[in-house]
């Protein structure tokens, strides 16, 4: 056992305007040691690793490798130093072929080839085009790369995401032994089985800051989701205690074997008019893949959608919208036209149609404009343009479009991200106001403990599939999330 | 810290300028024909230079005639450039419009050779729309392949038509070059256009459109805008506005020529993005374009009156554009 750590990065904070990142955290990787980095949603997980690689720069605190601090906000400098991180998405070039790929980053193409063979890919080409391979053979390839310039720290960001499970058990193996080598490997994933079957040590931050460190032995699970969870503050109390009772034998939505490759391969439930269904996922298990789907963006690669009991087949949103299905995005630039006013943000789905090309319904418009931003209670002070609107005003107004047309059935993917704590107290009320009216909810939230705030019941997607629909009233917040990594009450996940 | 001008009552002037992009535009068209006016005394008001009057007429109608297919064409741009588009085939467009309408005019009469010459535009348009809005090729390349294949057929439709003569058709002419009070009779066609344009990008539900699909095409979408429709009305109707100033210049020029409206192309996208209208869509002005086409005729005049040799004329007038857009730009803040 050497006594410097091969990386220890400590007291290290970051801010983004007014919102703290991180305030504290801490991350130590011995020789051969694999340290797993875990946090909910919005912990700081991100932001954290984005420092460790050098992407982003502390605002205080240190990352030292080998005792040196090696580099400050330079991903080629934290490579020459001896860290190589793996990231979730592929970070290949796809109009390169894997040759050219290894020479933008020095890769000795033999070492490559050598660990491509290990890693268990077959007879591929170098002069093969990234973008003509699988997701799972590039996920390859970049561990492969990274393997190959003999790191000192390998760091894995959700690496094993988009992979078959042979292949899991195949980078595993050779993590491992690359570990016992002497290897440091930072491990972030959502994953229990694998972390307890690979990692030495788990990290977990919350709100920012590092709450625990734990060793890897049977039942740390529970302790690790008591660390994420921690204390709350209060972002307000049900206003409903009683779930509303279907109050229609048809389900206003009804999907079956829904899928939609490789994000989700298997989602059926109802929604029921009169009800707030919760969508508990944690990043990445196909929830923003299967809101698309279902408001028309992308089609189904198989399965069926009922609207009232009839087939539906979406070719675009408004194949989705002319059966009442109505879509708040989570990133609102997705939503709104920056540089136009409040009105005509509010007003665009009224001019959609063809039929409605012609002269505005002036009247029409400046009543049902009125209703939404009263409604809402949106600041119209900086009205003539959205973009001039504070966050939560913007996301009132994404809502509030839809509130002008009439709700029936609202998907509400993440409306509270980034919003503040007095905007979220008004959502929750209309959200079940509008249920309380008839409408049919559909609601994404990446912040746990609005699931019993807002919901009747929540469908639990893990890793593609509905694993789980839970009663949202009376569910806690750690029953939500041990479900939300897969844990079910008779241990052994997924 | 930063050199920014941070004083309040700026920045109010600057907001209140892009809310209003129309005034510093004619403050500065008011200036040019200042100096105008000081390098020909007595061009613009006549008693200077001993004649009756204080504004000349016989000039100012001038300046309007000559600017009102300029603005029309402008009327293309702004619209395709709301959509962050571009259209590129309105010279030829225009220049098609006005060589069938003369040579069909002379076999089948004015009316049908009207018809046909718009019918011309819509071919063009419909052909452009579908590919900006189905095919999704950039407006660019669309525009300036349509362009180009309608100069082809142009060619091969002469070599047609080549013993019939032409005929300029009698209301044209009376449109084109005849004068009411002094003004230029165009203004009975321009000034309903002008207004009509003006409701179309603020009172209708396709104007809004133009604005949204510019803005954020996402976001339109997600609002259940199904954007092919919209861009196939939108070139359409640009094709048919180039079709139509076709007519109205050759009633102007009163000949025809393979290549009669093509050098209005340029001044109209110039006229466009003097007026206060992004190339990258969302914001845009037919008013501020009326008034840039102005610009862009006195720019003319002056450049003429100095009798530059037509080379410095030319590069000239490209300095003054980019000038004019930077300067603009800078007072108002907007891209």
């Amino acid at each position: 056992m050497s006594s410097t750590p091969l990386l220890d990065a400590s007291d290290v904070a970051k801010s983004f305007g007014a919102v703290r990142a991180l305030t504290n955290a801490h991350l130590t990787v011995a020789e051969g040691e694999i340290v797993a980095l875990m946090g909910a949603n919005g912990a700081g997980k991100s932001t954290f690793v984005k420092i460790i690689t050098g992407a982003l720069k502390p605002d205080a605190g240190q990352v030292l490798i080998r005792g040196k601090q090696a580099f400050v906000g330079s991903p080629a400098e934290a490579r020459r130093s001896g860290l190589v991180p793996v990231y979730q998405e592929p970070s290949l070039i796809p109009d390169l072929d894997v040759s050219d790929n290894l020479r933008l980053t020095d890769t000795p193409v033999d070492q490559f080839q050598n660990w491509v063979t290990e890693l268990g890919i077959e007879g591929l080409k170098l002069s093969a085009m990234i973008g003509d391979l699988p997701l799972a053979t590039l996920r390859i390839l970049d561990l492969a790369r990274a393997l190959a310039v003999e790191p000192d720290v390998l760091l894995l960001d959700e690496m094993t995401a988009a992979l078959p499970t042979d292949l899991v058990e195949r980078v595993l193996k050779t993590v491992r032994r690359k570990a016992n080598d002497g290897m440091g490997v930072i491990y972030v994933s959502h994953r229990f089985t694998e972390i307890s079957e690979l990692c030495d040590r788990a990290t977990v931050l919350r709100d920012g800051m590092s709450v625990g460190d734990l060793d890897i032995e049977p039942g740390v699970e529970e302790r690790v989701v008591e660390l994420m969870l921690g204390q709350k503050i209060d972002i307000g109390t049900r206003q409903i205690l009683q779930a509303n009772e279907p109050r229609a034998k048809t389900p206003r939505l009804s999907i079956k074997s829904l899928a939609f490759e490789p994000s989700f391969s298997d989602v059926s439930f109802d929604l029921f008019p009169g009800e707030v269904l919760g969508v508990v996922a944690l990043e990445g298990q196909g929830q923003d893949e299967l809101f698309e789907v279902l408001a028309g963006f992308d089609r189904p690669s198989s399965g069926s959608m009922e609207v009232d009991g009839k087939p539906v087949n979406f070719a675009h949103p408004a194949d989705a919208i002319a059966v009442g299905i109505t879509f708040v995005p989570g990133d609102r630039s997705d939503a709104l036209l920056a540089q136009r006013s409040v009105k005509e943000n509010i007003a665009l789905p009224f001019s959609a149609r063809l039929n409605n090309w012609g002269p505005i319904k002036l009247r029409h418009e400046r009543d049902r404009v009125a209703y939404a931003v009263e409604k809402l209670q949106i600041d119209t002070r900086a009205q003539g343009e959205v973009q001039r609107l504070s966050g939560g005003n913007q996301q009132k107004v994404t809502i509030g479009r839809w509130l002008a047309t009439g709700v029936e059935t609202l998907l509400l993917f993440d409306p509270t991200r980034g919003i503040d704590v007095r905007t979220k107290r008004q959502i929750y009320p209309l959200v079940r106001e509008l249920a309380d009216q008839g409408a049919a909810v559909l609601f994404y939230t990446s912040e746990l403990e609005e699931i019993p705030l807002a919901c009747d019941r929540a469908v639990v997607i893990f890793n593609g599939r509905v694993v789980d629909v839970i009663d949202a009233a009376d569910a806690d917040e750690q029953t939500l999330m041990r479900a939300a990594y897969g844990l079910t009450e008779t241990e052994g996940a997924a | 810290m930063s050199m920014d001008t941070t004083d309040p009552t700026m920045v109010r002037f600057g907001r209140y300028l892009r809310d209003n992009p129309i005034i510093p535009l004619l403050v500065f068209l008011i200036l040019m024909i200042a100096v105008l006016e000081v390098l020909r005394p007595g061009i613009v008001t006549p008693f200077r230079a001993g004649r009756d009057g204080l504004i000349s007429t016989f000039w100012v109608g001038n300046l309007i005639k000559f600017a009102i297919p300029l603005a029309m064409l402008a009327a293309c741009q702004v619209l395709t450039m709301l959509t962050a588009g571009i259209d590129l085939s309105v010279g030829v467009v225009a220049t098609v419009s006005a060589f069938v309408c003369a040579t069909l005019s002379a076999i089948w009469g004015v009316t049908p050779a009207v018809l046909i010459a718009l019918s011309a535009g819509l071919v063009v348009g419909v052909v452009n729309g579908i590919g900006v809005g189905l095919v999704r090729v950039h407006p660019l390349i669309m525009t300036l392949g349509t362009g180009l294949i309608a100069t082809g057929c142009l060619q091969v439709y002469q070599r047609l038509v080549i013993n019939a003569g032409t005929e300029i058709p009698a209301l044209l002419a009376w449109l084109g070059t005849g004068r009411t009070a002094g003004m230029p009779n165009g203004l009975f066609v321009f000034i309903p256009f002008a207004l009509f344009i003006l409701w179309l990008m603020r009172y209708t539900g396709f104007g809004r459109l133009l604005f949204a699909l510019g803005s954020n095409e996402q976001a339109a979408k997600l609002s259940g805008v199904r954007a092919w429709q919209v861009y196939l009305g939108l070139y359409v109707l640009s094709s048919l506005i180039a079709a139509l100033a076709g007519l109205l210049y050759l009633g102007m020029i009163r000949q025809t020529s393979l290549s009669l409206a093509n050098p209005l192309l340029l001044p109209s996208v110039a006229a466009a993005v003097i007026g206060g209208t992004s190339i990258f869509g969302g914001r845009g002005s037919f008013a501020g374009a009326i008034v840039g086409a102005l610009i862009l005729r006195v720019l003319d005049t002056m450049l003429t009156l100095m009798q530059m040799p037509e080379g410095a004329r030319t590069a000239l007038f490209g300095l003054i554009i980019l000038a004019v857009t930077a300067l603009y730009v800078r007072i108002t803040g907007t891209r």
